[in-house]
């Protein structure tokens, strides 16, 4: 039993949290919030130089990591700074599925996105379907040498900021069938695609897609036609890892500046930290920070177990993490008072990001009874 | 023990849900039920209507132009009007410092003041808390100098809700250094529009200016707007807080919030289901609803008390922490019904005359909004740790 970081990741946890510490100023977050991209690209430049991005990436696919810990510790520092590139997007799920599915040909583009010069995401949520993978409506069509997409696609996160998409759409099989569905990388200023674009809870842009006949060739398909459910699965998987980690690193920052409010702020004469109404209430939150550690270490370690298992510990860690993000938000901006409501001070978009957590992926309630499920199987 | 109402209180519910029917403005109750935000124009118009059949002052005795009710009547009102998505009436005028002049204010003070509350002259605002001075409001810093007939206010107020509206603010200063801080502090009406005085506002976690910074320097205010006796102030700041705990529970609130959840709960569709039929989701709606009708009672048994004579004490201090539970979990569980589309935050969406749609079913902004400005209900008003600290000492003994 060993839960030392290795050599290297320690090494790349100490340089990425003093980079984003130095880095990610409320400046940065700011100009980055009012971009049109809904990101940074100095933020993501550097990043790519550090080899943040190929972290996330296999040495066979041309990266430097690519486990679950290489991960956590990614995903655990953006977190901390609150930082909100589209790392997910581009180098766990887009990046990733070409990575697991694609051809050689196609895997070549992943240079580029692991040196930062390509920005990826993936659009496969739709207005109806909430958090069920399955659920897709897109139609693709084949003929002609290739296929024609139609459909609408929802809170494409990333997507302002990317250059290409991989989009998800059904060639066979109903609305809810985890067969049928297949996966093409289409550039998001192909004919027929709209994108409206907007601003998110926590920083970032998203967009909403529609698709009118898009026309895609033969090669934009990723993996065997009808048949990328599994592999979706798996993406998700990891990008829950990563997003239990940001949790994380969010819950870590956010008790850090409790805390410090609680030994500086005076009432009644005293530091509030004195009162012991608050004092047991930061104990509790210290408590559950420390459960969602283990849950992202527990989820972190088996994304390679078989699918059961992993899927298992995907709707644990989810399941664990919504409930601690939801007392941390909540009982952090309490014990600030009014200075906690703020947008002026750092708690307010933390604490956003934070509650933002449980719509991605699966929130509390829906990985609950997943896990129900899953473990009565 | 009878919980119904008797008959002249179902005929004066039946009046107010008349009343509202007829002269509650669609456009009004629709921004309110859609979680618009309200302009000062939306508020004015709501306050004139009302004004207009004598409702306005719900708690204001006849003789000031008030509605005379007594504390069930004034629940029935707070209670259809609630739920009917009108409008909140702004209270800072109305329930706090009207109450306060009727009590301690001088004739003149009486005669011009009140009449403009009510007609919409003044709108005022409350200058209590200081960045140093929130929950211990009596270490207060702002000054109050004395020089000739006027008296020279120096310092700082924060959180002052809607200060960017108002015309008038009124204040807690300090008048004297001596003795306990309490004893030190003035109530002081004060101009906004006097030299001296900039309003800065704070954008809250909702995206909203809710709230600002108002700053005094070398502000001159003639001391007849001097409330009551110098360095009496806190007795009339307490006086000021039973009022403004009226109404604490938001029973009315929590009824309109739960009936949106599930109504949202029914169309959003989850695993090809909707919502509301979810066991676990039911079960958690059921669960702050059952909390709910409880609360509706204990709130009642308060107002009974109070209809028969007896001040409510720290019983309020209950219904304010219950009743910002319920909210906030209300709220909680609206923000998790809209799934995924709780992501997009397009903030002129809730402005009126904006052009800008939200993304996703247009109930979906205005629920995480909601969520993250409620948070404010368990802070102010005297957080939810000092009313346990009131109930702990006052009924508790402890
Ligand atoms: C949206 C909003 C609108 C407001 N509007 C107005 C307004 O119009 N006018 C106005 O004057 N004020 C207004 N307020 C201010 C409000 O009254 C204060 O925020 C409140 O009194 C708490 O003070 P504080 O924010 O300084 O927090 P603090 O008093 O610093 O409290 C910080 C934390 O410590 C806790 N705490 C403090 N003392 C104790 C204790 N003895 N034991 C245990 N815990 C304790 C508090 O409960 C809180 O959790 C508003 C506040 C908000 C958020």
């Amino acid at each position: 039993m060993n839960f030392e970081l290795t050599e290297e990741r320690r090494m790349l946890q100490d340089g990425l949290r003093r980079y984003l510490r130095d880095t990610v100023t409320p400046a940065l977050i700011d100009a980055a919030t009012e971009d049109a991209s809904g990101h940074s690209d100095i933020l993501w430049q550097g990043l790519a130089e550090m080899g943040v991005i190929g972290a996330l990436f296999s040495e066979d696919d041309g990266g430097f990591g690519g486990a679950g810990f290489d991960l956590a510790v990614v995903f655990e520092e953006m977190g901390r700074a609150g930082a909100f590139e589209p790392l997910i997007e581009s180098g766990i799920l887009a990046g990733g599925l070409i990575a697991a599915l694609g051809t050689g040909d196609q895997k070549a583009l992943l240079e580029d996105v692991i040196a930062g010069g390509s920005i990826l995401t993936l659009a496969h949520g739709e207005p109806g379907s909430r958090y069920d993978l399955a659920h897709v409506e897109t139609q693709a069509v084949a003929g002609d040498g290739g296929h024609t997409l139609n459909g609408r696609k929802a809170v494409v996160v990333g997507a302002p900021a990317a250059d290409r998409a991989i989009v998800s759409a059904r060639v066979s099989g109903g609305v809810r069938d985890g067969d049928g569905i297949s996966l093409f990388l289409v550039p998001l200023d192909a004919d027929g695609i709209e994108m409206r674009t907007y601003p998110l809870n926590g920083g970032g842009r998203a967009a909403e897609l529609t698709l009118t006949d898009v026309r895609v060739a033969e090669d934009a398909r990723i993996g065997p036609e009808g048949g990328a459910f599994d592999a979706l699965e798996a993406a998700h998987a990891r990008a829950s890892a990563a997003q239990c980690a940001e949790a994380l690193g969010l819950m870590e920052s956010i008790r850090e500046l409790t805390v410090g409010y609680l030994q500086t702020r005076k009432q009644f004469g005293q530091p509030i930290g004195k009162f012991q109404a608050l004092q047991h209430r930061m104990a509790d939150m210290l408590i559950e920070i420390e459960q969602a550690r283990s849950a992202t270490i527990n989820l972190a370690g088996h994304l390679d177990a078989p699918r059961a298992e992993r899927e298992r510990h995907v709707s644990a860690a989810k399941n664990l993490i919504g409930r601690a993000s939801k007392l941390v938000v909540e009982e952090s901006i309490q014990m600030h008072g009014g200075i906690g409501m703020t947008m002026e001070y750092a708690l307010g978009h933390l604490a956003k990001r934070l509650t933002m957590v449980d719509h991605r992926f699966g929130d509390t309630d829906w990985h609950l009874e997943r896990f129900i499920r899953l473990s009565a199987a | 023990m009878d919980l119904t109402y008797t008959d002249a209180q179902k005929a004066f519910r039946d009046e107010v849900r008349a009343f509202l029917d007829e002269r509650l403005p669609r456009r009004l109750s629709d921004k309110v039920a859609g979680g618009k935000r309200l302009t000062k124009a939306d508020y004015e118009e709501w306050h004139a209507i009302l004004n207009d059949k004598g409702w306005l002052g719900v708690t204001w005795p006849k003789e000031h132009g008030g509605t005379g009710w007594d504390a069930v009547e004034r629940h029935i009102f707070e209670e259809e009007t609630t739920r009917a998505n009108a409008p909140r009436i702004v209270p800072f005028g109305l329930n706090m410092l009207g109450p306060v002049l009727m009590k301690f204010g001088s004739e003149a003070q009486k005669a011009h003041y009140l009449p403009r509350i009510l007609d919409g002259t003044d709108w005022w605002c409350q200058g209590y808390s200081e960045p140093g001075a929130g929950s211990d409001l009596a270490s207060l810093k702002t000054t109050a100098d004395r020089d000739g007939d006027h008296y020279v206010v120096n310092g700082q107020k924060t959180w002052t809700t809607l200060g960017q509206y108002a015309d008038k603010i009124f204040c807690l200063v300090r008048t004297s250094k001596e003795g306990k801080p309490q004893q030190g502090i003035s109530f002081l009406l004060i101009d906004m529009d006097s030299p001296g005085v900039t309003v800065r506002p704070i954008v809250l976690i909702d995206g909203e200016a809710e709230v600002n910074e108002v700053f005094f320097d070398n502000v001159r205010v003639p001391v007849e707007n001097l409330v009551g006796e110098e360095n009496k102030g806190w007795t009339y700041a307490k006086y000021l807080l039973t009022h403004e705990r009226t109404n604490i529970a938001g029973v009315g609130f929590s009824q309109a919030v739960l009936a949106n959840l599930k109504r949202i709960a029914g169309l959003e569709m989850q695993d090809g289901r909707p919502l509301i039929e979810n066991a676990l989701f039911a079960a958690k709606v059921a669960q702050v609803e059952i909390d709910l009708m409880a609360m509706a009672t204990t709130n009642l048994r308060v107002v009974a008390a109070a209809a028969a004579g007896q001040a409510p004490g720290a019983e309020s201090s209950m219904l304010k922490i219950k009743g910002t539970v319920i909210r906030q979990e209300l709220n909680h569980l609206t923000r998790r019904a809209v799934g995924p589309y709780a992501l997009p935050f397009v903030s002129e969406a809730l402005e009126d005359g904006s052009n800008a749609e939200p993304a996703g079913p247009d109930y979906a902004m205005p629920a995480v909004q909601s969520y993250f400005n409620n948070r404010k209900l368990s802070i102010y008003g005297g957080s939810n740790e000092v009313q346990r600290q009131i109930i702990s000492k006052a009924i508790l003994e402890l």
